[in-house]
């Protein structure tokens, strides 16, 4: 089974709490500010994530999703 | 259909059951805790919903959920009480809810008294709430007519989808005179899809419904105001109702009445004629909408030299008579506030003195 | 190893207001989890406060009233009197329960009324700007008590799990907490536990959840988390204080 971390970088407003949480360390904060004004999330290290979504259960704004992909 | 000998507070509560509204929240205050005593008794036996509520400040926000929820819904209470939902009723208009309340009018300002008066008109009619609302205010002069404007509050609150006020006063709720209830008055809200929070599965379009007064932005507020505005114009078009007593003569006196105190009015301008004196009685019987016109033309008929506003209160009706009457007659007020109810020779003497 | 996760569909696709860090949006996720697992999406009500929350009905896809200041618990009260086959829920803070709707809340609950309430407890009123609630802590600072919460002037927090826990009436009356995963977790079992509750029809349930309030406590939102930890938990202990069994 295949997973996509997919952040919506417009929803995120920066919180950190995802950051912190991440239990692979995989998240970090942009310096690219979004529409809002917020630095957003982005995986910094996207070949250690593990799905495991606490950054999602974490996320007050459900700026963070993981879909099933196609294994081919 | 038989005539039956009711007690005033009973037969609202009854003529609220007639009209198919069997959702009843209240608190007890004097001198309208019968009607929850009847209901109490009554409304199981329809199936009904009754609950005696923590407080009128609960009370008049448990009637705007059940009214949000697309229910027919009611409250009785009396002039503190009234203070208390004011605020409710303020947000049951802005958000377009139907509900009816009854205010069973008490003696005040502040604790008052447990007698009837005529003292919450301005409450009523000015707004006891803020913002810019107006209440329905159907003004019953006795048992009989309780019942039928209860009963037609129903029709009126879905109509205009707001609140609706029968206003009463001690007198009506304690004593007892035969009724007669009328039939095929009950109807349902044919609209509540529209905005009722009846629970998505119940609508076909599967959109969900908001119960809110809420509006942040300028533009929608001035148009949620506007939009109210439209309905209180409507109801200034079409929902005015009043009664002349004795008009047809050359009346030298307008008496302008509303309620108990205007019974006493026309017993007093009955003894009156049998002296040869010709006064005439224009009773409001919706507060609001005022009968302006009405007024104006009753007031300006040529044999009439004066108007005089009799209430049970300090004088407030009178401010509303006077302001129809646009100078062209002077308009005198006469008012006992303490509960006892002016007698007839009492305003003969009045309308003596006046001539 | 890995699973999937999606916004619930009873939580709407609309941006919050809450400031970053907000556990507001923690919460109505978990409740909105709870209603779709439910399947009660087309027969919920949901009833917003004033307080933060006060567009909370932006949020979610069901139907949805919006409750004069504390008085939420009476209109769910009428909605569930005469509509009982509908899913009733309040969503309320600190002062829109605890002070203001003090009265409204305890005679809802004493009189077992079978709605759900979701109590967020961030120890201070948010949207007015940081002013002290019934349930700020002893020495902490709000726009009020700009020494810090005098407890000779003004007593003690306010643990409403436990007030409400006192009554006779049977309930479900639980603290949760939402200040790190394992609680979050635990606190939607409890939410969802609340409705299932009012599904059997069974009993009144009052969920009241620690959360934060960044802005007003003036911490970044995870030094709110670890203030909350440190200075909330201890005294308003979590678990369930009372179930209905």
């Amino acid at each position: 089974m295949a997973y996509e971390h997919i952040i919506d970088s417009e929803r995120c407003k920066g919180c950190g709490l995802c950051v912190n949480f991440c239990p692979k360390n995989v998240l970090e904060l942009t310096r690219k500010v979004n529409a809002k004004g917020h630095f957003p999330v982005h995986q910094a290290r996207p070949e250690d994530c593990i799905h495991c979504t606490i950054c999602c259960i974490m996320c007050p704004d459900v700026a963070i999703r993981i879909v099933e992909t196609q294994t081919t | 259909m038989a005539k039956v000998l009711m007690k005033g507070n009973e037969a609202i509560g009854e003529a609220a059951i007639r009209a198919g509204c069997k959702n009843y929240f209240a608190y007890p205050i004097t001198p309208q805790s019968e009607v929850a005593e009847y209901l109490v008794k009554r409304l199981p036996e329809v199936g009904g919903v009754f609950l005696q509520g923590e407080s009128e400040v609960a009370v008049g926000y448990m009637i705007f959920g059940a009214a949000g929820a697309g229910e027919r819904v009611m409250t009785t209470s009396s002039s503190p009480g009234i203070s208390l939902m004011s605020e409710a009723i303020s947000y049951i208009a802005a958000a377009q809810c139907p509900a009816v309340f009854v205010n069973i009018m008490r003696g005040g300002p502040g604790l008052g008294g447990i007698l009837p008066s005529q003292a919450d008109y301005f409450q009523a009619t000015k707004g006891g709430g803020h913002g810019d609302y107006r209440l329905l205010v159907l003004a019953p002069d006795g048992v009989q007519e309780a019942v039928e404007m209860t009963m037609q509050a129903f029709t009126l609150a879905e109509k205009y989808r707001g609140p609706v006020m029968i206003l009463g006063d001690g007198l009506i709720g304690q004593m007892m005179e035969p009724v007669e209830f009328p039939e095929d008055l009950a109807t349902e809200p044919t609209n509540k899809d529209d905005w009722a929070t009846n629970g998505m599965a119940t609508r076909t379009s599967k959109r969900r419904n908001l119960v809110k007064s809420l509006f942040l932005d300028p533009t929608e507020l001035n148009a949620n105001n506007l939009a109210l505005k439209a309905k209180y114009q409507q109801m200034k078009r079409e929902e005015i109702q009043f009664e002349l007593y004795n008009a047809d003569k050359d009346y030298q006196v307008l008496i302008t009445s509303y309620g108990t105190m205007s019974r006493v009015c026309r017993t007093a301008i009955d003894q009156l004629k049998e002296e040869g004196i010709e006064v005439a009685l224009l009773r409001p019987k919706t507060l609001f909408p005022f009968p302006e016109q009405a007024v104006y033309a009753a007031a300006t008929k040529e044999s009439c030299k004066s108007v005089i506003s009799i209430e049970m209160s300090m004088g407030q009706m009178v401010e509303d008579v006077e302001r129809c009457v646009k100078g062209q007659r002077p308009v005198e007020f006469y008012g006992e506030c303490g509960g006892d109810i002016p007698s007839p020779e009492k305003i003969i003497d009045i309308i003596k003195a006046m001539i | 190893m890995g699973k999937t996760f999606s916004k619930p569909a009873a939580l709407s696709d609309t941006m919050t207001h809450y400031c970053p860090g907000c556990t507001h949006g923690i919460v109505h996720r978990l409740v909105a989890e709870a209603i779709d697992e439910l399947g009660i999406q087309d027969r919920t009500v949901g009833i917003a406060p004033v307080g933060c929350a006060v567009l909370a009905y932006n949020y979610f896809n069901c139907d949805f009233q919006e409750a004069a200041h504390g008085r939420a618990p009476a209109m769910a009260t009428g909605i569930k009197r005469v509509r009982p086959d509908l899913i009733v829920f309040t969503y309320q803070g600190d002062g829109d329960l605890a002070s203001i709707g003090m009265g409204e809340i305890i005679h809802a609950a004493n009189r077992g009324e079978k709605f759900t309430t979701i109590f967020i407890n961030n120890a201070i009123y948010g949207m007015t700007g940081g002013q002290m609630a019934p349930t700020t802590m002893p020495g902490q600072r709000a726009s009020t008590a700009p020494m810090g919460r005098d407890t000779d002037q003004t007593g003690m927090p306010i643990k409403m799990a436990n007030l409400l826990g006192g009554l006779v009436t049977p309930a479900y009356i639980t603290r949760q907490a939402v200040l790190k995963p394992q609680q979050i977790n635990k606190a939607k079992k409890a939410i969802k536990q609340a409705f299932q509750y009012q599904v059997e029809g069974k009993c009144f349930s009052f969920v009241e959840v620690i959360s934060t309030c960044p802005t007003n406590w003036g911490l970044t939102p995870l030094d709110s988390l670890k203030w909350a930890e440190e200075t909330l938990l201890p005294y308003y202990e979590l678990g369930d204080v009372k179930t209905p069994e």
